[in-house]
């Protein structure tokens, strides 16, 4: 099985939000909901990069080591995934969460959170695969369609890679050798306790 | 020919014009045309000297700048291991002293007996607001206990979708029983402060062990010493619990990841050893001690009980005429 990750060429990424974009469309995430996101570091000065970023599906995952109900799961793809059956909405996934990803709507009293939302790696959710049921609550289901995520399948100049782990760190590699440059794999380290030229 | 002579002249410095402006950013750049930025160097750096990695996003929700908090980390050994060991040793190390206490003690009883005549020594409003705040606290401190240990005790023996409708209630129950806890916390002052100054006669009573140990009964006033610790600690505690519950209820008003993680430390550290002293009130005011439920019963307490405990409040209350008679007992020569 692979080992999906994401990886985010900083030197490609021309912060255009179409992959923001393309997730809130595919998955109809509602408004405030962000499971996506592209942030600029270093703004107007030198050294500015923009980096997407959302979940990044961690080798021993924070969210899922501190959830109270245990509603967290790995997929065999390496892919973290929730149920929003058994989420209460505590927000405690969001305190230790290196990457800001998961996402809660407004509901209720005070600052109540509902169940928690986060990317999927278009993978669904716990229900049946590509189902209305699975859709309306997590969004579609590309994985089980043998579709990569749709942020990095359309991102225009293919900053955004999606996939197994080894090959778009190879892709990666060789475009830093080729080009001569290039500012690493952002979170990596955090989320997978490797970087990108082992 | 002058004229071609100089045109190539000039053709020759256009050339050298360009090509030293290309060249002199490149060679101030090193070669990257866009300054250098190391996503390793700069996690390393975050990892190691804690912060945040953040910049500019288009989304109006300020937190959604942090790209990178390793600090969550921290957070989460805090919630794994420090809190889980902490409150597991704190409650079940209270419950074992209890059991202890009670085996070797036992209930500690009213030494001259019960006298059948009362002194009355919580009026109704002192004990509807002890029981507000008793009842807000089992119900806080029980949902509470529940999301740290919850789901390594509840969890495999009720299953996941009893345990998550458990949870869920009883975060709504925490969520809204904060206030009349912190309600019952400003009347709970505003009663009782002025019995609970500390003064010398507390050294003594701490001096003597209170009565617990050994079977001296020392001298104190309304509240003694053990009892205006369980207050100062309920007021300070309660009020420092309270304060960083509405930081955690209004995530992130005004508030960063940070501080939220910091409230949730002090809240949660706070509470369980809250909850292992209140334990040690619980027992010593029912199966601990004769007679003690009932000033926070009926408040009518039993007058040798009063007069063993609180000698010089009852002096005091004496004085005032205060000293209650049987409700059927009637003035002399009133027939």
């Amino acid at each position: 099985m692979a080992r999906m990750k994401f990886l985010c060429d900083a030197d490609r990424c021309i912060e255009c939000n179409a992959c923001v974009t393309a997730c809130k469309n595919e998955h109809e995430v509602p408004w405030g909901i962000n499971r996506r996101r592209v942030v600029t570091i270093n703004d107007g000065k030198p050294g500015e990069r923009s980096i997407s970023m959302a979940c990044m599906h961690c080798t021993d995952a924070p969210c899922a080591a501190v959830c109270p109900v245990s509603c967290f799961y790995t997929t065999a793809d390496a892919v973290v995934l929730h149920d929003k059956d058994l989420c209460i909405g505590c927000g405690y996934c969001f305190y230790a969460c290196p990457f800001g990803a998961p996402q809660y709507p407004r509901v209720g009293n005070f600052g109540g959170r509902g169940k928690m939302d986060k990317c999927t790696y278009c993978a669904g959710g716990p229900q049946q695969d590509n189902t209305l049921v699975e859709y309306t609550q997590y969004g579609s289901n590309r994985l089980a369609e043998g579709k990569l995520p749709l942020c990095a399948e359309m991102c225009s100049t293919k900053a955004l890679l999606a996939g197994d782990g080894d090959m778009i760190a190879t892709i990666y590699r060789e475009r830093v050798a080729k080009r001569g440059y290039g500012s690493g794999a952002w979170g990596w380290r955090t989320a997978y306790r490797e970087g990108v030229g082992a | 020919m002058k004229c071609t002579d100089r045109m190539s002249r000039m053709f020759r410095f256009l050339l050298l014009a360009l090509a030293l402006g290309l060249a002199a950013p490149a060679f101030a750049q090193q070669g990257t045309p866009r300054g250098v930025v190391s996503a390793e160097e700069m996690e390393a750096a975050t990892i190691r000297q804690g912060g945040i990695i953040d910049g500019r996003t288009t989304i109006p929700d300020p937190q959604s700048g942090n790209l990178i908090q390793p600090v969550g980390k921290s957070w989460r050994d805090f919630h794994n291991q420090t809190l889980a060991w902490v409150g597991g040793v704190a409650v079940l190390g209270m419950l074992a002293i209890l059991v202890a206490f009670y085996m070797t003690r036992g209930r500690i009883r009213i030494e001259a007996g019960a006298s059948n005549r009362t002194i009355t020594r919580f009026n109704l409003l002192e004990r509807a607001n002890h029981w507000m705040v008793a009842g807000s606290f089992i119900v806080l401190a029980l949902s509470g206990l529940n999301l740290t240990f919850g789901r390594h005790i509840l969890l495999p023996v009720i299953g996941p979708e009893a345990f998550t409708a458990i949870s869920l209630w009883g975060k709504i129950a925490h969520n809204y029983l904060s206030f009349p806890f912190t309600l019952g916390l400003v009347v709970m002052l505003l009663l009782w402060v002025k019995d609970n100054i500390p003064n010398a006669r507390d050294l003594e009573w701490i001096k003597q062990g209170g009565g617990l140990i050994g079977h001296g009964h020392p001298r104190a006033g309304r509240f003694n010493a053990g009892q205006k610790g369980v207050f100062w600690l309920t007021i300070l505690g309660g009020g420092l619990v309270a304060a960083s519950g509405y930081v955690l209820i209004f995530p992130f008003f005004g508030t960063d990841i940070g501080e939220v993680q910091l409230a949730h430390i002090i809240h949660s550290l706070l509470s369980v050893l809250m909850i292992a002293a209140m334990m040690a009130h619980i027992y010593i005011g029912s199966v601990g001690m004769e007679g003690a439920f009932d000033a926070m019963g009926s408040g009518e307490v039993d007058l040798n009980w009063a007069k063993e405990h609180h000698s010089l409040w009852v002096e005091q209350e004496l004085a005032k005429g205060q000293g209650s008679v049987p409700g059927s007992a009637k003035v002399a020569g009133a027939d």
